[in-house]
């Protein structure tokens, strides 16, 4: 099919390649009640995702060809968002045996990661760095010390001391990083580190990058655009002030304050501060970040309506990507092809894939709507956005030339 | 009574025997965003509510008709007792409710104790929990209104109210006062409603303790306003006004963040030695329950200088003046 790309930009739409998504959690097999294969990936499509990278963190784990060739099928039959699968670094995600990297990757499997945790074992993780050479896919790791962040459960600075919570303090993810790095330049391995998040943990990749280590990275859209205040209950925008004064009238300028200890807020790596945040967009502007993920991680309601505490990590995050991106363009953070680069080339190169060619999405960047579990199409509403108006929607997806998602014209 | 408290009754209300205040509050979760005035409110409220346990019945009419549940999730006496005791006084229905480990191992969750709680339809409910913030997840959920009696390491406003109207006692106007808080400050939901009740009625408050049992974020130079941090208890204490010694969990030791009880008790201990160190006078506070010897020593605790049975008995008239004001005001 051919889009008629001038008629779109006539009317004030913004068309584009579809988007890829490194990293969401579609939670097909054993947590059917958050997300399925075939909701995540039409969550995906609505988001603008043609692709997404499914997360092995399932239960069972995704770290048998068997089960990466399942995942594939449930993903052609959903007929949404392409799926491609990510298989574990290690058996069964337990920490202490590589999987079948080179037997999971002629099954389909494009990145290996154990994300939801890191590989502990410094040992093992140099053996993954290393024997994923052999398989040709890159290893996507989770970095967090997992004793510095023990019982922790927002971002520790004055927020999480005000609020008497125990805090994930920057440094568990940045000398996680400083780990991961070196042992990249020991081996010559090929590393992606997943959603970074604070503005050591730039700054570290940004000099790796300088030396030539091959290292690639992502952030995610909350990471660039939400802080620690908000699981005080603030619901202002790291950048309010920016976009206040570049448009008034945007519709997260409204700092209407929801509740404190919200575990919607809740998710790891946490919400940082906006020190951190002006970084991780600093950072996508001068290329140290390669990629913009969702880290999608749909939870059911059981395991969100409960204490702070008690509750588990994650926010559901591929139906609002495209509001909260354009919110940082339109405070100026970023110019708009930067922000879409790291929606497509940026993930396409980590995976080392060309851009599917009739992969399109239309964007209606002026598109006012609410996030609610109505309009949300992922089975799970567990995102600090639920409530508020935003701006800026996908109206049309468009995978290998077929019309799978358009809205109606308003 | 102070002149300003006597204000008139809601029109419509037969008379008062307390006067009506100004209160637009439903909930008491933390004192954290109080205007002074609110604090003075309940300060003052305390003091006719003082009145009435003085008499030889000590009881007042005030919430006739209204129920009051003590909904306590983590085990406590002193508190659920002070509670009980100020709602009998206000001749209030009480209904005590405790969901304790073996309830949550059935499955029981907050939001199921939140929906009982929702049909039996009480007045107040005060409650205790062991997770932050887990009266502002019941404040969102229910009718009734929700008073914090202690949550996580976030607040506990009665008891950060209770100290403030001991110390007020104790010396008079608070302004420019100091006030030495000493031990676990991390853990310490004392710590923090002690500083959000204190602070705006004008004090200054030095942190003492191990850093290891401090916000790193205080710690390193971002303290709230009025707020300095003192590692070396021997300098906090030199002309301080008060002391408010916290209680030191033993498994803090175990957790690795103290090498041992012994030596915490030789370096942060609130000995009569260090008592000295203050203003003559200076009294000494303790929420209680203490461990003699580690973070007080016995000395102190029941020395002429401790104000700490005075807080136990304050708590029950603060605690009723809390009930009245969120139930005892408004038209049935």
């Amino acid at each position: 099919m051919k889009l008629d790309r001038d008629a779109f930009t006539a009317r004030g739409l913004i068309v584009t390649r579809g988007f890829v998504d490194l990293h969401a959690h579609l939670r097909e097999p054993g947590f059917e009640e958050s997300e399925t294969v075939e909701s995540g990936a039409r969550a995906a499509l609505r988001g603008g995702f043609t692709t997404v990278c499914a997360m092995p963190n399932t239960e069972p784990p995704i770290d048998s060809p068997g089960a990466v060739r399942e995942l594939i099928e449930r993903g052609i039959a959903a007929d949404a968002a392409r799926v491609l699968p990510v298989a574990c670094i290690t058996r069964g995600r337990a920490g202490r045996e590589l999987s079948d990297m080179v037997e999971l990757a002629a099954s389909g499997a494009v990145l290996f990661s154990d994300d939801g945790s890191p590989v502990e074992d410094g040992r093992l993780f140099r053996s993954a760095l290393e024997y994923s050479r052999s398989a040709g896919r890159p290893i996507s790791e989770h970095p967090q010390d997992l004793a510095l962040t023990r019982h922790g459960v927002m971002h520790e600075g004055v927020v999480s001391a005000a609020l008497g919570i125990a805090g994930m303090p920057a440094a568990a993810e940045e000398s996680a990083i400083a780990r991961d790095l070196s042992l990249v330049r020991l081996t010559g391995g090929s590393l992606h580190l997943a959603h970074v998040s604070t503005a050591g943990a730039v700054e570290l990749v940004r000099q790796a990058k300088a030396e030539g280590v091959a290292v690639t990275c992502e952030v995610t859209p909350h990471h660039l655009a939400l802080t620690d205040e908000w699981v005080a209950g603030s619901r202002e925008l790291a950048f309010i002030e920016q976009l206040k004064e570049a448009d008034p009238t945007h519709p997260l300028v409204q700092s209407r304050p929801g509740i404190a200890y919200d575990s919607n807020t809740k998710v790891n790596p946490p919400l940082r501060t906006a020190a951190d945040v002006r970084a991780c967009w600093a950072g996508l502007r001068d290329g140290t970040i390669d990629a913009i993920a969702t880290d999608h991680a749909p939870h059911a309601s059981v395991r969100k309506d409960v204490e702070l505490e008690a509750a588990a990590f994650g926010i559901a995050a591929l139906e609002t990507a495209v509001p909260l991106l354009l919110a940082g363009v339109a405070a100026g953070l970023a110019d708009l092809d930067t922000v879409l680069a790291a929606l497509t080339t940026g993930p396409a190169r980590v995976l080392g894939r060309e851009l599917e060619p009739n992969d399109w999405i239309v964007i209606d960047p002026l598109r006012e709507w609410t996030v609610s579990t109505g309009e949300l199409v992922s089975k799970s509403a567990n995102t600090p956005l639920l409530g508020r108006t935003v701006r800026g929607r996908v109206v049309m997806a468009v995978v290998g030339g077929e019309t799978r998602f358009e809205e109606p014209a308003a | 009574m102070s002149e300003r408290s006597h204000r008139e009754a809601a029109p419509g209300r037969p008379k008062a025997e307390f006067p009506a205040p100004k209160w637009n509050r439903h909930h008491v979760l933390s004192t954290e965003d109080w205007s002074r005035a609110e604090i003075e409110t309940v300060l003052e409220n305390a003091h006719a509510m003082a009145e009435v346990l003085s008499r030889p019945v000590r009881r007042a009419p005030a919430l006739h008709g209204r129920t009051v549940i003590l909904f306590f999730a983590e085990v406590s006496t002193r508190t659920r007792v002070s509670f009980e005791l100020a709602a009998k006084a206000l001749s209030a229905d009480v209904i005590n409710i405790t969901a304790t480990g073996s309830s949550v191992e059935k499955g029981e969750t907050l939001l199921d104790t939140v929906r009982t709680l929702q049909a039996l339809g009480g007045d107040v409910v005060v409650m205790r929990h062991w997770a932050s913030g887990a009266p502002y997840f019941v404040a969102e959920r229910t009718e009734s209104a929700v008073i914090n009696a202690g949550d996580g390491a976030h607040a506990h406003p009665s008891q950060g109210l209770l100290d403030a109207y001991t110390l007020r006692d104790a010396l008079g106007d608070l302004g420019g006062k100091r006030v030495v808080i000493v031990g676990d400050v991390l853990y310490s939901r004392v710590a923090r409603s002690d500083i959000h009740t204190l602070v705006p009625l004008g004090a200054e408050i030095t942190l003492s303790g191990p850093p290891t049992l401090m916000p790193a974020a205080w710690r390193c130079g971002s303290l709230p306003d009025k707020v300095r941090y003192e590692p070396d208890v021997d300098r906090a204490l030199d002309g301080a006004d008060a002391v408010i010694a916290l209680r030191l969990q033993r498994e803090r030791a175990d957790a690795g963040l103290l090498p041992s009880l012994r030596e915490y008790a030789r370096v942060w201990g609130i000995t009569d030695a260090r008592v000295a160190r203050m203003r003559p006078e200076a009294p000494v506070l303790h929420p209680g329950p203490m461990n003699e010897g580690i973070e007080i020593d016995a000395a102190v605790a029941h020395g002429p200088r401790s104000l700490i049975e005075r807080q136990v008995t304050n708590g029950v008239a603060i605690r009723m003046a809390l009930l009245y004001l969120l139930a005892g005001t408004r038209a049935s």
